[in-house]
């Protein structure tokens, strides 16, 4: 177990270099940062002294040591704009968009998966079929249509509900509707293929044989075995989650980290884009540790090779 | 008889397990081995799974590069696996394989199939190939209106029909079978032996081939070499190893075989866990099955031994109590 | 091999078309017409739409469904709103199908690549495919974007990069499979070259796990390109493409709401068709994956 978890703790921070790289690398590519942050039009002198100030005349592995030096020190500069440091900008935004996501992801949990397990358990039913429809219509409404479709609907016809800002619970009704509809559909229809799969296996049968009750069945033998592959999804919708952010922030107005992305990247605000990009790739790998772990909790076999030790 | 294949010193290693903090673990499957095959005979290679056999026939073939010792053929020496040289001598060995259903693709016609050696050597006009799969085909005693067919409507007898087929394409002068029967249902495996044997006289073919089953060995090969936990414990011409085997595990591989009208009689059975090679015994690497195992047998490793014109690896070789084959069936 | 078995391989080989007419149910043929109007419409919108994208009229501005001459309406500035959807819906297919492409061929070439060298090629190419990952395709997506300003090419490249990794899952653990004891070992063994090996025999083998995983990538793009388009950020005016008018028509929700519902059927009945088409082909094609 303690091996399992150095590995994917090696692997994780493996990700995170490769994630800096990829920002270090891209922001090379793409032309000579003085240019692109101080503008086509300043002066040389101002371009000389950026060069200089930023060591952008050293050779490029030193840049990129320096790169990560500056990283490891949570230093990503400061935010073109708003001339705050990037990294408190992006932390300030935090809190509201986890008001939207976490809610959303807890509805997915708590409505998706037992629809799905009902689902399992009564096939081709009326449940069935609804569980079905819904996790088709998931994965194939785009979230900046559904959103916009709810505001019409919500906002325009009925008047109910604002169609955005950040005044009151009443605000956040819609943007979390839009991100959880789609997700509680395709938990639901992934929950019921799961455990439809767990049933059909022979230990069923022969739990059954035994003469279980169809209930000590579900709960002893199906249940515990379809959450390891539940568990693994769940990794996946963290990262939906944060893309699923970046749209229904800006339908709403929601002043969380997904919006922060969509205006920093039209304003081309490299600093914020860079920050933003190391706090989603640590929050994903976050997400995907504790999934492993969860699955290495649930999974009978390293469970059984822990207690040997 | 001329030597067309020599081995030496060969070994191989696997490594399993590999962690990132602590060794891997290496398993040693082939430890050692020297070998001849001398043109025009068949040796048959039997012995325990696990104990090495197929690695040793990826070896020959230069297959698999060994971790130590050589393979030379015609006495030159083996080119490393997927060079243009190693592409090039596959027109002269080639492989049979267990499963006909695995090494056969299932999107192709037999037809197809068989011709690939010859369009991958260039070894035809294209107008000639037809004619050369009917041959084959017919040699190998499949019809020709099998020739549109898939493997997967084919039953398992005449897959492996298809990949003698496509082996013998190129008229090679080697072939190794790796368990070619095994797979087979018993009322098959007859008919594709008796197959192997009438092409190895047709085409003067040079065969080893590998099995755990000793009646078909002992009916089909010339000579035997007795494989114990990727080492030779004993080797010698077929009559002579089934008639005395001198080994004490050769005596019980030969005591198994069912005689009619003999019942059990006589039979002796192996004790303990078969040969593991991830935990090879200290010593003679079979003293914890062996009968006449003493202290000695725990820490020295018996050489092969030449003995009256018979090779064997056991230190007891001479004081083991000589059994012949009637001794062993009837006692 | 039993007799069931067999039999259920054999009808494999038949024609696609015959296995399609045996037995396609109602919905799945309402797709593919819904599928196939899409692609003549992407082909010919040249052709076919009554008015330049960008031809203003002033006197009908924001005209209703209906209205004769603008079937569909038009939007702010008067455009014909069928015109432009035309127009975006060949954008958004060429984008979506040039992706869809670019990523089989970089996925399957790389999955290739780490099976036949394995070693470190293998674990750098499964090291970038965590990597993919790791980060949220949209998320990456916008950062490139940031970085290097949008382009149209850049868009297609930057999709074509959408879901390689499932595609070099695939085919490694297909090729490798293959290789180990099956029939392409079997092939190197007889002295064929790993070129031979890969396109006559691999490549046959696992292309209808490949096509299938295609219908789920497709759809896919078509969500991502909109979603970037819809944020102002994929497809630029003058260009149209359906999340870019999805986006636009958003400011006129409460007066024009037919602006951004007409590109939004479309994507959702696109979508909805192709998903239910690779369902159903998958079902026929390749039961293994999900």
């Amino acid at each position: 177990m303690l091996n399992h978890i150095l590995i994917r703790l090696v692997r994780a921070f493996l990700t995170l270099m490769l994630v800096m790289t990829f920002a270090f690398l891209v922001l090379r590519l793409s032309g000579d940062p003085a240019i692109i942050l101080l503008g086509p039009d300043a002066p040389q002198d101002a371009i000389n002294a950026f060069r200089e100030r930023w060591g952008l005349n050293d050779p490029l592995w030193k840049q990129y040591l320096a790169y990560i030096a500056q990283v490891l020190t949570l230093d990503f500069g400061v935010s073109m704009r708003d001339q705050v440091p990037a990294l408190e900008l992006v932390i300030s935004r935090i809190p509201a968009t986890l008001a939207i996501t976490v809610p959303a992801l807890i509805l997915k949990i708590a409505i998706g998966i037992p629809a799905g397990v009902y689902a399992a358990l009564h096939r081709q039913s009326i449940a069935d079929r609804g569980v079905i429809t819904l996790s088709i219509f998931g994965f194939t409404v785009p979230s900046f249509v559904l959103g916009l479709i709810l505001v019409l609907i919500f906002a325009v016809s009925l008047g109910w509900l604002p169609s955005g800002g950040q005044d009151s619970w009443k605000h956040a009704i819609l943007p979390i509707a839009t991100l959880s509809v789609g997700g509680i559909g395709i938990m639901a229809r992934f929950s019921r293929s799961a455990m439809i799969e767990v049933l059909g296996q022979p230990y069923i049968r022969t739990a059954m044989a035994k003469g279980l009750s169809w209930r000590d069945v579900v709960w002893k033998h199906a249940l515990p075995n379809a959450a390891v592959p539940i568990v693994t999804l769940l990794g996946f919708m963290v990262g939906s989650l944060i893309a699923g952010a970046a749209v229904v922030e800006s339908i709403f107005s929601w002043p969380g980290v997904g919006r922060l992305i969509v205006t920093s990247v039209a304003n081309r605000d490299l600093a914020v884009v860079q920050s933003l990009l190391l706090v989603i790739a640590c929050s994903m790998i976050v997400a995907n540790f504790l999934v492993d772990l969860g699955y290495g909790l649930l999974d009978p076999r390293l469970r059984a090779r822990r207690a040997a030790h | 008889m001329s030597v067309l294949l020599r081995a030496s010193g060969l070994c191989q290693r696997y490594t399993t397990g590999k962690k990132l903090f602590g060794k891997p673990s290496t398993v040693t499957a082939v430890d050692g081995i020297d070998l001849e095959i001398h043109a025009g005979e068949i040796v048959g290679v039997v012995g325990e799974s696990g104990s090495g056999k197929s690695t040793l026939a990826r070896m020959l073939l230069g297959i698999e590069t060994p971790a130590a010792g050589e393979v030379e053929w015609q006495g030159g020496p083996m080119p490393n696996p997927a060079t243009p040289e190693w592409r090039a001598l596959r027109r002269d060995m080639q492989l049979i394989f267990q499963d006909p259903l695995a090494a056969l693709d299932r999107r192709m016609t037999v037809a197809n199939q068989i011709a690939e050696p010859l369009e991958i050597h260039k070894m035809l006009p294209r107008d000639q190939i037809s004619g050369r799969v009917a041959e084959l085909m017919e040699k190998v005693g499949l019809r020709p209106d099998q020739a549109d067919r898939y493997p997967l409507e084919l039953s398992g007898g005449q897959r492996q029909r298809v990949v003698i087929a496509r082996a013998l394409a190129m008229s090679p002068k080697f072939l190794v079978c790796d368990e070619p029967v095994s797979a087979l249902d018993v009322s098959i495996q007859a008919q594709v032996v008796n197959l192997l044997y009438d092409l190895q006289q047709e085409e003067d073919l040079t065969m080893v081939f590998i099995s755990h089953d000793l009646k078909v060995v002992r009916n089909l090969c010339d000579r035997v070499v007795v494989m114990y936990l990727g080492r030779i414990v004993e080797e010698g011409p077929a009559d002579e190893i089934f008639a005395k085997p001198l080994h004490p595990y050769t005596q019980a591989l030969v005591s198994s075989v069912p005689q009619a009208g003999t019942g059990m009689k006589g039979r002796i059975v192996l004790q303990g866990e078969p040969p593991n090679p991830a935990a090879r015994p200290s010593g003679c690497a079979f003293h914890p099955r062996c009968r006449f195992a003493d202290a000695a047998c725990k820490s020295q490793v018996p050489p092969l031994m030449r003995d009256n014109g018979r090779l064997a690896a056991c230190l007891k070789l001479r004081t083991l109590p000589f059994q012949d084959e009637k001794q062993l069936t009837h006692a | 091999m039993t007799v069931a078995a067999l039999s259920a391989e054999v009808p494999a080989r038949r024609g696609l078309l015959s296995r399609a007419r045996q037995k396609m149910p109602m919905l799945i043929w309402l797709c593919a017409l819904w599928l196939l109007a899409m692609v003549l419409v992407a082909i010919f919108a040249d052709l076919l739409r009554p008015y330049p994208i960008t031809k203003m009229d002033l006197s009908a501005r924001m005209a209703e469904p209906g209205t004769p001459g603008h079937w569909l309406g038009t939007d702010d500035l008067g455009r014909d709103v069928l015109s432009r959807l035309m127009q975006s819906i060949r954008v958004s297919l060429v984008i979506a199908f040039g992706a869809t492409i670019l990523s089989a061929v970089v996925g399957t070439g790389l999955g290739f690549l780490a099976a036949q060298f394995r070693g470190w090629v293998e674990n750098a190419v499964m090291a970038l495919a965590d990597f993919q990952a790791a980060l949220p395709f949209l998320i990456m997506s916008l950062a490139v974007l940031a970085f290097f300003g949008t382009s149209m090419l850049l868009l297609v490249c930057l999709m074509g990069f959408y879901g390689w990794e499932r595609y070099a899952r695939i085919a490694r653990g297909l090729a490798i499979s293959a290789s180990a004891q099956g029939y392409a070992g079997a092939v190197v063994q007889l002295g064929a070259k790993p070129s031979r090996v890969y396109l006559r025999h691999i490549l046959p083998n696992v292309a209808s796990t490949l096509i299938v995983s295609m219908t789920l990538t497709f759809p896919e793009i078509i969500l991502m390109e909109s979603g970037l388009s819809f944020l102002g950020l994929g497809v630029q005016p003058p260009q149209t493409s359906l999340g870019n008018m999805v986006g636009f028509g958003r400011e006129y929700l409460t007066r024009a709401p037919w602006i951004m519902l007409a590109p939004s059927v479309v994507i959702v009945l696109t979508t909805l068709s192709i998903s239910l088409l690779g369902d159903w082909l998958r079902d026929r094609l390749d039961p293994t994956i999900r």
